[in-house]
Order: C-alpha cells, then structure tokens, then sequence
C-alpha cells in the first residue's frame, strides 16, 4: 500500500510525507537560526552600550587590530558561502558529484578562516592582548569567539553532509541535510558580516 | 495529509545568480572597507551598519532562498531581528538616562 | 511486520512494550512526556522538601535550625531547582509532550528523534546542576552580579548546567512550533484547535527566542569568572545592572513559559466539567499570544530598585499594566464559561476553580508591584514571596496538578482515588493560603525576604507561614501516593469518563502507539459542549 523503499522505522514511516518533512525541517532550521541571532543579540547589545559609553577607547583598541587580515577572513567566508549556495543548487539538481566537491571548498574555506584567525589570535596574545585587557578586547574576545565555536560547529556538520553527497544518500528528490547544513553556514556568514566592520572597521 | 503536493515545485535558484550576488557582495565589502580609510564622524556606524546589512540582505534572500519562502517563515527570520532592536533599544535609554551613572 | 499491525489495526497500548532499552531510545512522544513527568516531578518533591526546611528555620527568629550560610544556600538550591528544573520545563515539557500530537491529531511531534535528543539534554543539564550541589552556591536563582561574580563558591558550574537546560528548552520549543505548523489533521484549523494548543504554541515562541539571551547573559558570566572579562564589573568599566536588564530579557518571558501552559490546561478543564461551549474562544486564544508578545516589553519591572533610570523605570511600569489586559480576559472568559453552566466538582475541576481564584490573587497583587510608587515600598519583602508563590504554585502549580487529574484515565489507562484526590486538594488549597497569605501582611509591614533571622514582632505571623507549609506538604503527599497507588489498580480507565470532545479522548486509554489508526478528519472546533449529542469516537 504504500512505497517500500523507505527504510526508516515503523514510527518514522507513517509520520510524514518527504515533502512534509522537507518543509518542517526548513521551518524548524529557519525557528533555530532566530534563536542563534537572539544569541548573538546580547553581545550586539553589549557592545552597542559600551561603544556608546566609551567611543575613545573603542576607537583607541580596534586600530590594535588586523583590518586586512579582517578583510581576508570576510572574502573567504563570502566566497564560502557562494560555494555553499551553488552545492544546494548542484543537489537539487541532482549533480552528486559537483554538490560534493563544493562542500569540499566551502569546509576548506572554514579551515582557511580558521588559521587566519589562529595566526590573528596569537599576534593579540604575543601583544599581550587578552580578553581581560579592556572592554573592547572583551567583547572582541567574545563575539569572535563565539562566532568561531559557530563556524567548527559548522564545519563539522558540513563534514558529515559531505560524506553522505559523497556516498550519493542525497538528490534531486532528497536534499533536506545539504540545505539545512547550507542555511546554517550562510548564518554564520551572516552574523561576520556584521562583526567584520564592527570590530575592525569603525571600532 | 498532501493529496496535493505536487502543486508545490521547489525553487531551485540557478548558478548565475548565485553568482551575480556573489560579485555584489565582494563590492560592497570593498567599499566598505574603503570608506573606512576616511573619517564621517558619527556616520561612521551608520554607514558601516547600511552596507552590511544590504549584504546580510543578499545572503538571506538568495543565499538563504527567504525571497522564495512562505509568510510564516518571513515571519520568524524578522521577528528576532525586532526583539534585538527592543533589547538594545531599552538598554541603552535605561543607561544613558540614569541620574546617577554606574 | 510494522506495516500489518497497521493494516490489521491491532490496538497496541504505547505502554505495551516493556524493558527499560524500549525507554531510553523511544522516539514516542507519549513516553518522552512520561519521561519528562517523572523527572520534573522529581526535582518539584525534592525542591519542596528544601522549601519546608526553609519554613522550619523561619519558624522561630534566630537562626536555631540551620546556619544563615546554609539557608542562603537552601534557597539558592529551591529557586533553582523549582525555576529551571520543574517550572520552566514543567507543564510545556510533560503535558506538551504528551497532548500536542494527539489533540491536533498527529502520530507524533515533527522531530520525533530531536524530541528525544531534548530530553537528553536536560537530563545532561540536570547531572551537571547535581554535581554542582556538592559544593552549592549560594546566589539565589537570579545569579545577580557582582555577588555572582565574585562569591567563591561554585556559581560556573551551576551556570553551566542552567545554560544546558536551555537548550533543551529551545529545541523542545522549536520542535513544538513546527508540530503546530505542520502536522495538524486535515480540517484542524487554527480556530478548530484545542486552547491549550494555542497556549502552548504562545510558550513555544517564548521559550525559543527568549532562552538564548539567557544563554549569553550565563555564558558571559562563566567568562567573567574565568576570563577575566568585564562586562559587569564596574571596577573594569563594565555595569552590573547590564546582568540583569539581560537577566530579566529572559527571565520575564520565563514567568510566561511557566504560567501560559497552565492557563491553556485551565481553558481545557472549565468547559468540560461546566458542560458549556468555551466563552471567547479567539479572545482566549489570541489573548495567549497577546501576553507572550507584551511579555518582551516588560523585564524591568523587576529592577526599579536596581539603579535603573527613572525614565526606563517609568516606561515599564507603564507596560507592565498591558499584562493585565490579556491576562484578565481570559479570566473573565473563564467565569462567563462557568456562569450558568451544570458543573461538576472533580478533582480537576477543583484545581482548575483554585487556579482561577488563586492566580487572581497573583495577578492582582503583580499589579501593585508593577506601580513603581508601590515597588519601591514592597519591593524584597515578603510581599514579593507572596505575590510569585501566588502565580507559581497558585498558577502553575494549580494547573499542573489539575492536569495531572485530569489527563491521568488518558495517560495511563488506570484510575485514582477521586475521593482521596478531593481531600488532598482541600490540603493543598488551605495550607497553600495559610503559608502565603499572611506574606502579604510580612511584607507590608517590611520584613525583607532572603533572611534566616529576623525581628521577634514577625515571629506569630511567621509560624503560621510554617504550620501552613506542613498542611500543604502534607496534602502534595496524599495526593503523591494516591496517583501513584492509582497506577498499580486494577481498575481501567474508560476511553473517555468526562464526556470531552477533544480529540485525545477519542482513541483508548492509554492510547496506541501512532496515536491514531487513521488520521482524523476534523469538522467542528473542540468545544461544541450542548449544542449537540457526543460526537461518536
């Protein structure tokens, strides 16, 4: 009576339809993304009181930081996000193997934006730049941090999803993981975006 | 429960626009970065806020699909977004109008 | 093998299988709900022991019973325990768990293993929190800074386990919201559902987009202690009054996800012991979303001695009253639906009537406080312990134990005591008022809260207080032993004793394991009470 290639347990089977499934898992990922921006609020809060207290010093600290370096990370992370994006589409389209290979850049982008800011955290630390340094270094410590648990988080989803393309569990009918794993990375780009000229630009 | 799904084909966003998006994101940045050299003042932020948030635009309508998704998410990507706006907001007056500054 | 047991439509209990590996990898949200039940239950028991120990140290002026050290540890360990382990994810968790699927007509929730994974995480959560009771700490459940920031006993580690305990919360929310959006039975409009499932979408939005800022505010208080960081500590610049503006952005919303699944649970029980359609149906039901939406806008009402500024202070007192709006529709609702209604007195429905009257008390009393004049006056008295005892267990609770009566037959297929559970009521509603009651004159004449010793001129009040925490202790345990001696009866629920129309009486006690043989059709809303004959099941 009904499809028998759907291998799932007995519970699962009759729960939901795939296109059911697909769209309740786009709601749920899009609910859990407006849970990561209230996250990241209370440091965007933070940081907007305190710049507003104390403009010198922000102004002061943030020349202390790597604006190309910044710059390098925040064109990464966008061109990651642009591989991403066309890995979604490569699946929906049923092309396995391109939506693989994508991925594969997207997540060396992710270590890429990772060793810049290792190299960027040691030169703070070699200034003696901590996070108790001042409230500027604070927040900085904090939101880049933050963002970089984000972005490993990410990268080791995006590693599982990887595998799986390449082991071909997905295609044009059944793309749920890739599109999901894809929303969550375009969020962490999302959340640089700001960062960025937060930060390093405008201090 | 879906008799009729067939109705709803997935909005599949192609390559080039991906990419067009692509290029206008990197401009931005540039621009962004450019201007930074150069001193407005308390325009500073504000300029800095308007180009990332036309880019955080891009992301979230192409990157993202939300130009091609129902009400209701629209409506769970902007109401956090609001929420944030009421945090910072009331924050800031109960700081900044305090008689006695802590 | 799973598809004919559908074809042949065998009923099948959820409870059937047996062995303790069938719980702890169940994606069945019926069971998760069990799961969740018995482990609130649990922490409320024990965080009620720790609070009549409190009331016995009370009992006489001097701290005779117990060091104040060790009291403001027991505190710290009842305000914990109630807030984050039972209240928070209390009703939403268990009842959610459990009524969601069935009352929209579902198989289960749309993550059905995320479900799961929640409950993992507030059980991991849990772990943590006990570990750090070995060495307690002693902020009271606020975690305020600077005391917060700089007591040396083990505030990191409790902090961390809190923060657990929200994601569980998130999830949990975000699965539920979707389940509402998605998984409804064809004809199930959102003017057909169930109030309780409009209640419970309402905590759901609360508990997802309020719980991360709560999760950052700990998180920067973890870095405070270990990194260094100075967001609020003045010496460094930063402001504590910033912990709690961050605080209360949470912690608001928090008494909402506490209180709006039990009002569903009220708007569930009232029609149909009062065998009357509902009264203002979409008045009740968006009148939910009303105070989850207002309850973003009012955290600082918890603050006006805190050193917040006079204009903040002045806008929120002013938000504050809009609370009231929402709130008191529903009560109104509630005495329209019973006025002229043929009512039964069940357990459930005695709790329901003690919600209504109690969470008035509550309510009203909140009103004083929210006037600014008046907070400054009341404010850390024990006019305040009154007031939130009066919405927590005169709210939450109330309801909490009036759906427990209630959904009991369905949940478990077995059948209590009913005059044993009338009883325990009756201990419960009198030693409920004559412990919190007399606050109200404590407060107001000043005593502050939070102290193991206070002036002999409180002392007859005081003992009051204590003689009605061993009533109300005494009535929780009658009411304990006879739920749990109604499990081992032989007695059977009938599918549906109370005559209700909603949908999770019409399928067996306990009910099947996919809820429904088929999925219903939906062609009426649920509280078509006297209008016309039992829809057949």
């Amino acid at each position: 009576m009904e499809e028998a290639n759907m291998e799932h347990d007995a519970h699962h089977d009759l729960h939901m339809t795939p296109e059911e499934e697909y769209s309740s898992s786009k709601l749920g990922m899009w609910l859990f993304l407006g849970t990561e921006i209230m996250l990241f609020g209370g440091l965007f809060a933070a940081y907007a009181i305190f710049r507003a207290k104390y403009p010198e010093l922000f102004l002061e600290s943030h020349q202390e930081l790597n604006r190309e370096m910044g710059a390098v990370n925040t064109g990464i992370l966008i061109f990651s996000s642009l591989t991403m994006a066309i890995g979604v589409t490569a699946i929906q389209r049923g092309k396995q193997m391109l939506a693989g290979i994508m991925i594969l850049v997207t997540i060396i982008c992710g270590l890429g934006f990772g060793v810049v800011k290792y190299f960027e955290y040691g030169s703070k630390f070699s200034h003696h730049i901590y996070p108790d340094t001042n409230i500027f270094f604070s927040l900085y410590f904090m939101m880049t941090g933050l963002h970089m648990l984000h972005v490993f988080v990410g990268l080791i989803v995006l590693g599982v999803i990887m595998v799986m393309t390449f082991q071909k569990k997905f295609d044009e009918k059944y793309s749920t993981p890739v599109e999901m794993g894809g929303l969550y990375w375009h969020l962490v780009d999302l959340v640089w975006i700001y960062l960025f000229p937060l930060l390093y630009l405008v201090g | 429960m879906s008799e009729n799904t067939n109705g709803h084909e997935k909005h599949i966003t192609s390559y080039t626009t991906y990419f067009l998006v692509w290029v206008a994101l990197m401009i931005l940045t540039f621009i962004t970065v450019y201007i930074s050299y150069f001193d407005f003042g308390q325009l500073n932020i504000a300029v800095a806020m308007f180009v990332a948030s036309i880019k955080a635009g891009a992301v979230a309508l192409f990157f993202m699909h939300l130009k091609f998704e129902d009400p209701i998410t629209w409506l769970y990507a902007l109401f956090p977004i609001g929420l944030l706006f009421l945090l910072i907001g009331m924050t800031i007056l109960d700081t900044f109008t305090r008689i006695f500054p802590i | 093998m799973a598809n004919e047991s559908v074809a042949t439509n065998v009923y099948v209990p959820y409870l059937e299988q047996k062995g303790f590996m069938s719980w702890l990898v169940t994606t069945d949200h019926k069971r998760i709900g069990i799961m969740y039940l018995i482990s609130i239950s649990l922490f409320f028991l024990i965080a009620g022991i720790i609070a009549l120990l409190m009331r016995f140290e009370l009992m006489t002026p001097m701290a005779d019973f117990v060091s104040p050290h060790t009291y403001n540890v027991l505190f710290t360990l009842h305000g914990s325990l109630m807030v984050f382990f039972f209240i928070v994810p209390g009703l939403a968790a268990s009842f959610g768990n459990f009524l969601i699927p069935l009352m929209i007509g579902a198989p289960d929730v749309a993550f059905p293993k995320l479900n799961l994974g929640s409950y993992y995480i507030y059980i991991a959560g849990t772990i943590i929190v006990l570990y750090a009771l070995l060495q307690p700490a002693d902020t009271g459940w606020t975690f305020y800074t600077p005391y917060s920031a700089t007591t040396d006993t083990d505030v990191v580690m409790i902090t961390f386990g809190v923060f657990v305990l929200g994601f569980s919360s998130i999830l949990t929310g975000m699965n539920f919201i979707v389940t509402i959006h998605k998984m409804r039975a064809p004809g199930m409009t959102w003017h057909r559902l169930p109030l309780f499932i409009w209640a419970s979408y309402a905590t759901a939005v609360l508990q997802l987009l309020a719980t991360p800022v709560v999760g950052i505010t700990l998180l920067l208080l973890i870095a405070e202690r270990s990194l260094g960081v100075g967001f609020f500590d003045p010496a460094k610049g930063g402001d504590p009054v910033l912990f709690q503006n961050f605080f209360w952005f949470y912690s608001h919303p928090a008494v909402y996800i506490m209180i709006i699944p039990a009002m569903g649970v009220i708007s569930e029980i009232i029609p149909v012991f009062a065998r009357k359609p509902i009264f203002g149906y979409k008045a009740i039901a968006y009148s939910s979303l009303g105070i989850a939406f207002i309850s973003f806008l009012v955290w600082a009402h918890h603050m006006f001695t805190s050193g917040i500024s006079e204009v903040a202070a002045t806008i929120f007192s002013f938000l504050t009253f809009l609370v009231a709006i929402p709130t008191a529709i529903k009560v109104f609702n509630w005495l329209a639906t019973l006025y002229k209604g043929s009512i039964e007195l069940h357990s459930a429905m005695l709790y329901a009537l003690g919600f209504v009257f109690l969470f008035t008390i509550g309510g009203l009393t909140g009103v004083f406080l929210g006037a600014l004049a008046a907070d400054i006056h009341l404010h850390d008295t024990y006019f305040v312990v009154a007031h939130m005892h009066y919405v927590m267990i005169g709210g939450t609770v109330m309801g909490f134990f009036g759906a427990l009566h209630f959904w009991y037959p369905k949940w478990f297929g077995k059948m209590f005591n009913e005059s044993v559970a009338k009883l325990s009521w009756f201990l419960v509603f009198v030693g409920f008022n004559i412990t919190f009651f007399p606050q109200f004159f404590l407060g107001i004449q000043g005593m502050p809260r939070r102290y193991a010793t206070y002036p002999e001129e409180f002392q007859s009040l005081m003992a009051l207080s204590t003689y009605g925490s061993w009533i109300l202790g005494l009535g929780v345990l009658i009411m304990t032993v006879n739920l749990i001696k109604g499990l081992f009866s032989d007695e059977k629920a009938p599918q549906n004793p109370y005559g209700s129309l909603s949908l999770e009486w019409q399928v067996p006690s306990p009910p099947p394991t996919l809820n429904f043989d088929k999925i219903p059709e939906v062609t009426d809303w649920t509280y078509g009470y006297g209008k016309k004959k039992e829809v057949d099941a």
